[in-house]
């Protein structure tokens, strides 16, 4: 570093990885295999956030993510509120500000938040002054399920640098897919996005480390890690496909297709997985499989990110 | 600017610690439950340092460990700038063992506090005893030593670096004063 170098500012927000330096993403990334180990103990918890609360404000259904970020946060020692927006004034109608300002008042010191509108994390936080993490937001980001993919593969090969990962699947209405080619380059991967020209949005060929693709066979060659989408047939009404049996025989991630990727290639998968449909069971839970390290490291990575969002000052 | 003293040199560091050796056989009939865990950073190699000695002297294999705090500290709210967490890593259970717990120096005793809580989420140890290379006083908490090095009264305005060969690439210890360090 130069006498001259300014000092980097710790963000103190995770709304996409737009701030973020490769360095502290890597800090994040090294963190969590400490946080590993305290799932590994008799006493899965420790008391660095003792006294913080955390709202889990989710405007759109989840389960898994929401339940490792609330999971994530009480093993680090943080209280808990949890907010549906189901079963909340949000559908009496009540705006997204006042809600925020309403929870503000009950002493929040972080939001997590989900939201089917892309930059509602953004507001939560100008509504409330607080540090935010994007759960997910429209199909904008989802950076921690990005940064528990690239830990994973981390993991398999013990350093992104020069790895190539291939995402095969519903690229235009997907976050994960977003995320990951923003996050992976930054760290020294190349990405491969992979789909039906209908579900392959142009705009995404002009990142950095990332080529586009329609064709699987293609996408895996040379590919260390191999992730399927999951098709949102719930946003499938503009017609992007001719039907899903046609999807499934050319782009779904089988052993098959697996068989052109490198030979140690891990399959991945964001979940919930639409069995026989992007992804085929052999693939799903054979040994190439890395789904279940996914749900196991997205712990990890949240605690992990939770401790570097909220521990210390500036 | 040149340490304001020396208070150990290498020598006196390695007496020291055999000092400690024998005190911890005395103390525990033998070494036959102990364990030592040294505290991130300077404890580690301390640690290291002690079981080989305790080897030497009773003839069995001490196991060792390292212990990392920063999760259990009480003022991350107040440090200004992201502590780094390093690895724990004790490969043995410490429920049937006797723990001596390493650091270099006692001050405050907050570390060490924030010590015996990651150490009991290990397990639960028959004992906990606490070995540190120098003791400057100013405790903010109930805290004392079972084993130290050498006493040292110290001022607040006062700084002991212990530097260790395999941190530091010499044994000393010296006295600083703050001003002079910043």
């Amino acid at each position: 570093m130069t006498a001259t170098a300014t000092k980097q500012v710790r963000p103190r927000h995770l709304l996409d990885f737009q701030d973020w330096s490769p360095e502290r993403l890597t800090a994040i990334l090294d963190n969590a295999d400490t946080m590993l180990q305290v799932l590994d103990r008799p006493v899965k918890k420790v008391p660095a956030l003792q006294g913080l609360t955390i709202c889990t404000a989710f405007f759109e259904n989840s389960t898994r993510t929401r339940t490792s970020f609330e999971l994530a946060a009480r093993r680090m020692s943080a209280d808990v509120m949890t907010f549906a927006a189901g079963a909340s004034s949000v559908s009496k109608g009540e705006s997204l500000r006042d809600t925020i300002e309403v929870l503000t008042q009950y002493r929040v010191d972080a939001y997590i938040v989900r939201h089917h509108a892309s930059g509602a994390a953004h507001l939560v936080h100008q509504y409330s002054g607080k540090p935010v993490i994007n759960a997910g937001d429209g199909r904008r980001a989802h950076p921690t399920q990005a940064l528990l993919d690239a830990y994973t593969v981390r993991q398999e090969f013990d350093s992104l640098d020069g790895k190539t990962v291939a995402i095969i699947g519903d690229i235009r209405h997907s976050r994960v897919a977003r995320s990951n080619a923003e996050l992976l380059p930054k760290l020294g991967a190349k990405v491969v996005l992979c789909g039906p020209a209908t579900l392959l949005p142009a705009d995404l060929a002009g990142l950095p480390g990332v080529t586009l693709t329609t064709d699987p066979v293609q996408a895996v060659r040379g590919a260390h890690a191999v992730m399927a989408l999951r098709l949102q047939q719930e946003r499938m009404s503009g017609g992007y496909l001719g039907s899903l049996q046609e999807y499934a025989d050319t782009y779904q991630v089988n052993e098959a297709l697996m068989q052109h990727a490198e030979s140690g290639a891990i399959v991945l998968h964001p979940g919930p997985m639409n069995r026989d449909v992007e992804i085929s069971a052999d693939a799903a839970d054979g040994p190439r499989s890395r789904i279940l390290k996914q749900v196991e490291n997205g712990q990890a990575i949240r605690m992990s990110v939770l401790y570097h969002l909220l521990v210390g000052r500036d | 600017m040149p340490a304001k003293a020396t208070i150990l040199s290498a020598d006196e560091i390695r007496r020291g610690l055999t000092r400690i050796a024998h005190e911890i056989v005395e103390r525990n009939r033998g070494a036959e439950d102990l364990a030592i865990i040294g505290v991130h950073t300077r404890g580690i190699p301390l640690a290291a340092r002690l079981a080989s000695k305790l080897s030497e002297l009773e003839g069995v294999e001490i196991p060792t460990g390292m212990l990392d705090i920063t999760l259990y500290r009480d003022d991350l709210s107040e440090v200004a700038h992201q502590p780094i967490i390093r690895e724990t890593h004790v490969p043995f259970d410490i429920a049937r063992r006797r723990v001596v717990l390493v650091d270099d120096v006692l001050y405050t005793g907050r570390t060490v506090r924030a010590a015996l809580d990651a150490l009991i989420d290990l397990g639960r140890p028959l004992g906990i005893q606490l070995a540190v290379l120098i003791d400057r006083g100013h405790r903010e908490l109930p805290i004392r030593a079972d084993y130290v090095g050498k006493n040292l009264p110290t001022a607040k305005s006062e700084l002991v670096k212990v530097k260790l060969q395999e941190t530091d690439g010499v044994d000393i210890v010296e006295l600083w004063d703050l001003e002079d360090v910043k």
